[in-house]
């Protein structure tokens, strides 16, 4: 966004000021979900979204619709009854065998053609890089307003979608409107909503809608998809416990006491951006707003200083521990726990502290 | 093909962009060159400006130049631990039509320079590096070799302008490396806070700035002084003391600093700011005798390169903007009369420069440097605890006859330092002050 | 061949500043650089017309001192440059943006060469948003490649390009025609530094300055904030925490002051008793390590 920033906008703007929303958006009607599924595998941040847009829906007292694109078969029926358990009220689905792999166009002509035949007023997709991408195209053939990377979302009192978002490198939020224009879209990074409960809920609605495009229609092939070799890629964003590292650290090496209280605990670990652009760490490590997003139970971070680009990304834990040698670092402004002490000092014996008392525990399962 | 110039200039630092603005503007075809990224990106200073200098080179610069606050009053501070005793001289005859100093931020003031330098015809290249002089076979000076593939360009002059390490004129055997006591290191930080409050707490109004220059236990017996200046929306801080001395006292800088900013004096000038910068670098201390050759066959050194900065005054960037500007000058003039720029020709600038304010104010100095290094002690430990002692003295009201407090105020004085060494302190100082 | 890469100036984001009172951006001293991202994209495309014979230009919309992004964007080696600016295009958002873009784009087209590839960055680090690459592609009818980690294969005659697409969970393998629009991934390459007599061309290089009109844009109320449909209706700073954290130390009784060990029972305990179910959360994931 050029301009994302413009704190006011001058009046007499076409979007500026809120007018009656004109006659042919006036039928737009519903949220929906892009329900991300590629391969027989759902994209957990689709579920969130689903939470999100159930309480936009509420809101406005209409339904939640899941949208699931992709080739005809049992994994597309399997998501649609899944998103039914998330809370979707009806799901649309476009099967067709030129959906089987992402692909820009089949995409994007699927999706606009769903939006123009049934016009919802909130379209919701994942921040990945397939949402992104999807997201970009619609919003442009559709000529409407896309809000990337959302951390909030709500409906204000006279029923349009209030999304905001980091602005300024993540120093300053704002909040975005599509006033005149439907549908309002929005895309969200994964791990930003905590993930709705699942209830066991029979499919509401399925609507099927066809694709008028054949594979000769498609220009871009896929030759072939080679899946990322690292399996035990950091499954960081989704994980449970983390304890991460920062600068404080002062040096790679004291990094595996890190590492060290993390497999303690089970745990991931991730850190602070300085220590990939240090080379310290992997990319996939980084928390954080331009790294992942966490919603762990517990959250331990050992010499970081707690900048809200930082802070954006783990907000979501439940309990976040700091450790920081400066009582005022910022950390400790939305830390539950603080400590304040050197991490190369306190870190061995809270890994052994935390070691003695997890195999005391072990040792009493055991024994019942 | 290697490319020809009428004279190439190293650095864009003041001593630089007045050269090469000097030389652009009468018409000579002139190439820059800068390793840091953008003009001013490298460049570290308080940064106080002397307007008179500036308007002999460009008349109406006030017009649009990056300028902070014009400056209407100047503090002296002797610090001791927990207290400084000070001098303040606000004026507002200082608020006038054509202020005569300003702070400034460098980054800004010389990216606005070098735009200025550009539409007088020169080309600026930045992060362009100049690793060696070529140098033909009779040693004369005929261009430069870059860090950049088919990096070599030729010209009729080199300025050297590439600040107060001058590592160019030293591997080209133009001159000796500064000595470690002829030069101080400096440390500063800006210190963002609103406008208002800075306005608040100097007592300013609108663009009127102050500065504070600081001496005494700040820099641990130390030669070195300290500074804050006021910009727009921030504050720029900094203290210095010369290598040889660091060397000696074995402390870091940064811990010096440090110690400035949480002085009692100073941490509430400075609450609540944001800290956006810090950057070190070296000022040339050592006046009339350590200034070096100026000139040969086919260069010329200016600015900081030739030690040309009145540390009394700190009137370092003032010195390379006149040294700058009389280098481009007398270049243009000789290409002007078809003269060839040897060595003896060159020699021009010398004589402007011994003609000029700089030569002369640095020659007055002369023995002020001298003088700091063998009485550092007493200049910034025993003379400031003293001025404390004594002013505390003065002004406590503790039911101690007036008469008695003197008595005790002149023993310490007494006892600190011998009476001749004090008086003898004070001659010395005041010849090499005059 | 001609490539069109498109660069945004961006004020380096780390250096910004927000006005504790105010809340709005103090953007004194903040200093501006090419779009990091954006870089990519531009070595990407010097790498093909090296390989493959053509011209590289560079568009960027935006003040006039834009112009400076430009020029250094030429001193790596690119061909030519134009800046896009004019009033009308204050306030863009992301479809005002892309609109713009992609009408200088064709203009380009029409005016030096044809276009055969558009090069983004993955996105900006102020818009942050990725969606302008996306957008010009679906105006121009290009085919859309984003998060390409690199051109693996070019046939001009045959008008074919294949690329390495970042997936989710994956690498996509993808073949399509000319002409496309490319968005490149960061780290994928390294700017080049431009040799000297790249420098000196691109600091006498004539900027190409075209105004809204100039690009060939007839309806401006298209461009800006009266073309943008997103409005930002408040700016504001993320607020702090009501409780700040309760701090753990080092227990009276410890045996000698200072002791970490007793500090960190303190700090297990204190944990745990915060959060009580977490002690049989963490043995179970304990165990399964
Ligand atoms: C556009 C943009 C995006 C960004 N995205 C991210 C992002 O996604 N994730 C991210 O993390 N950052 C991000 N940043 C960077 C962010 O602004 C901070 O610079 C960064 O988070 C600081 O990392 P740090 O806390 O490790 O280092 P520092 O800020 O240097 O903090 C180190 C801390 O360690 C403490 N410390 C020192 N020694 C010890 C010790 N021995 N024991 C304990 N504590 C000690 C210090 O008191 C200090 O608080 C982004 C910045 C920008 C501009
Ligand atoms: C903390 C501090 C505060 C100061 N305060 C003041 C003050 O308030 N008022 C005042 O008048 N003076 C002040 N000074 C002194 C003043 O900053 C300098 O005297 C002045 O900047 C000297 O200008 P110069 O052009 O000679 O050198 P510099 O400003 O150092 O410029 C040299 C330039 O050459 C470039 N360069 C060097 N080598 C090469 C190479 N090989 N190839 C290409 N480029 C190269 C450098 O990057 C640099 O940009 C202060 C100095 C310091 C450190
Ligand atoms: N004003 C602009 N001028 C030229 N290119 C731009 C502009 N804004 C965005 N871009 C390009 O679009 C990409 C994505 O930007 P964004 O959608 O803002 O994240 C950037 O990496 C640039 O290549």
């Amino acid at each position: 966004m050029a301009e994302t920033a413009k704190p006011a906008p001058a009046a007499g703007g076409r979007a500026a000021t809120k007018k009656e929303l004109p006659e042919r958006f006036k039928n737009h009607k519903h949220v929906w979900v892009f329900i991300e599924q590629e391969r027989g595998h759902v994209h957990p941040v689709s579920w969130e979204l689903m939470g999100a847009g159930r309480i936009l829906a509420d809101k406005l007292k209409v339904e939640l619709a899941g949208v699931l694109l992709g080739a005809p078969g049992e994994d597309t029926m399997a998501a649609a009854q899944e998103a039914a358990c998330y809370g979707a009220d009806l799901v649309y689905t476009v099967s067709n065998p030129i959906l089987a792999d992402y692909r820009n166009e089949p995409y994007t002509k699927a999706l606009t053609d769903l939006v123009e035949t049934f016009k919802p007023e909130v379209l919701l997709l994942g921040a990945t890089t397939l949402g992104r991408d999807l997201a970009g195209s619609v919003a442009t053939t559709l000529a409407t307003g896309l809000t990337a990377d959302c951390t909030g979302l709500e409906i204000d009192a006279d029923g349009s979608l209030a999304a905001t978002r980091p602005t300024f490198g993540g120093s300053l939020l704002c909040t975005i409107y599509t006033l005149n224009f439907r549908p309002q879209m929005a895309t969200v990074r994964p791990r930003v909503m905590p993930m709705p409960a699942r209830v066991e809920r029979p499919l509401g609605r399925l609507v099927e809608h066809p694709l008028a495009m054949v594979e000769e229609d498609v220009v871009t092939k896929v030759l072939k998809f080679i899946p990322d070799r690292d399996q035990n890629k950091s499954n960081l964003a989704y994980a449970d416990v983390v304890v991460a590292g920062g600068l404080g650290l002062g040096s790679p090496e004291n990094f595996q006491l890190v590492t060290q209280l993390a497999s303690v605990l089970g745990a991931e670990y991730g850190c602070s951006r300085p220590l990939v652009q240090k080379g310290w760490q992997p990319a996939d490590r980084q928390i954080g707003q331009t790294g992942k997003t966490i919603r762990p139970k517990l959250y331990i971070a050992a010499g970081i200083s707690g900048a809200i680009q930082h802070r954006v990304g783990v907000e979501g834990a439940d309990l976040i521990v700091a450790i920081n040698t400066d009582k005022n670092a910022p950390i400790f402004d939305f830390a539950h726990i603080g400590v304040v002490a050197d991490a190369l000092h306190l870190l061995p014996p809270l890994t052994e502290a935390f070691r003695r008392r997890i195999s005391a525990h072990i040792r009493d399962r055991i024994a019942s | 093909m290697t490319e020809k110039f009428d004279a190439i200039v190293v650095g864009a630092g003041m001593a630089g962009n007045a050269a090469t603005y000097t030389m652009a503007k009468r018409g000579l075809k002139v190439l820059q060159l800068e390793r840091g990224e953008y003009p001013g990106s490298k460049n570290v200073q308080g940064a106080i400006l002397y307007a008179a200098q500036v308007e002999k080179l460009i008349p109406n610069f006030r017009e649009d130049a990056p300028l902070e606050r014009h400056l209407i009053e100047q503090r002296f501070w002797m610090m001791n631990e927990n207290s400084h005793t000070g001098l303040h001289y606000r004026s507002d005859e200082f608020n006038e039509e054509k202020p005569n100093r300003y702070t400034i931020v460098r980054s800004q003031f010389d990216r606005w320079f070098s735009k200025e330098i550009q539409a007088a015809g020169a080309l600026v290249l930045t992060e362009t590096t100049v690793t060696e002089l070529i140098k033909d076979q009779k040693g004369r000076v005929i261009g430069v070799r870059t860090d950049r593939a088919d990096g070599e360009v030729l010209a009729d002059v080199v300025v050297l302008a590439e600040g107060v390490n001058g590592l160019l004129g030293t591997r080209a055997g133009l001159r000796e490396r500064p000595k470690r006591e002829n030069v101080a290191l400096a440390v500063k930080e800006m210190h963002f806070l609103p406008r208002e409050t800075i306005e608040a707490r100097f007592n300013l109004k609108g663009d009127e700035g102050a500065v504070i220059e600081a001496a005494g236990t700040i820099s641990r017996g130390m030669a070195g002084m300290g500074f804050i200046y006021t910009n727009r929306e921030s504050i720029s801080i900094g203290l210095g003391c010369l290598v040889s001395d660091f060397a000696r006292v074995q402390i870091a800088p940064y811990e010096l600093l440090e110690g400035f900013k949480k002085h009692p004096s100073v941490a509430p000038l400075l609450e609540g700011s944001e800290v956006k910068e810090y950057a070190g670098h070296l000022i040339p201390e050592g006046g009339y005798r350590a200034v070096p050759q100026l000139c040969g066959d086919g260069w010329v050194v200016a600015g900081d390169a030739a030690q040309l900065n009145n540390a009394v005054h700190r009137e370092g960037s003032n010195l390379a903007l006149a040294s700058g500007q009389m280098a481009g000058e007398t270049i243009a003039e000789l290409k002007a009369n078809g003269v060839a720029p040897t060595a003896r020709n060159l020699g021009l600038y010398k004589t402007r420069l011994m003609e000029s304010f700089v030569m002369k104010d640095l020659k007055k100095y002369k023995d002020v440097p001298g003088l700091l290094h063998h009485n550092t002690q007493n200049f910034f430990l025993t003379y400031p605890q003293l001025v404390a002692k004594a002013m505390e003295n003065f002004v406590r009201v503790d039911g101690t006859p007036k008469l008695e407090k003197e008595k005790r105020t002149w023993k310490d004085v007494v006892s600190a330092r011998s009476l001749g060494g004090i008086v003898g302190d004070a001659v010395k100082m005041a010849r090499a002050w005059r | 061949m001609h490539i069109v890469v498109c660069i945004k100036q961006v004020p380096d984001s780390a250096q910004i500043r927000v006005h504790p009172v105010t809340n709005t951006i103090m953007r004194q001293g903040v200093p501006t650089i090419i779009n990091p991202y954006d870089l990519f994209a531009i070595e990407e495309a010097l790498r093909l017309r090296d390989k493959h014979g053509g011209l590289v230009t560079i568009l960027t919309m935006g003040p006039p001192m834009a112009e400076e992004s430009l020029r250094k964007a030429l001193t790596f080696g690119a061909d030519r440059a134009v800046l896009l600016t004019d009033r009308f295009f204050a306030g863009s958002d992301t479809l005002a943006t892309s609109f713009a873009l992609a009408t200088a784009v064709k203009k380009i087209g029409e005016v030096f060469e044809p276009v055969d590839i558009v090069f983004t960055g993955k996105q900006t680090i102020d818009g942050d948003t990725a969606q302008v690459g996306p957008g010009i592609a679906k105006r121009l009818r290009l085919e859309q490649l984003t998060y390409v980690a690199g051109v693996t294969g070019l046939d001009l005659a045959g008008r074919t390009i294949e690329v390495e697409r970042r997936a989710e969970g994956g690498v996509q393998a993808l073949k399509t025609s000319l002409p496309c629009l490319i968005t490149m991934l960061e780290g994928t390459n390294e700017i080049r530094r431009g040799s000297m007599p790249d420098a000196l061309r691109a600091a006498r290089a004539e900027i190409v300055t075209w105004s809204a009109k100039d690009a060939g844009i007839e309806d401006v109320t298209r461009c800006g904030l009266r073309g943008s449909p997103t409005v930002v209706k408040r700016v504001f700073a993320p607020t702090p925490r009501s409780e700040k954290a309760k701090f753990v130390e080092v227990p009276k009784d410890a045996a000698k002051p200072g002791d970490k060990g007793a500090l960190a029972e303190a700090l297990v305990e204190s944990i745990f008793a915060h959060h009580p179910s977490l002690e049989a959360d963490i043995t179970t994931l304990a165990r399964g390590y």
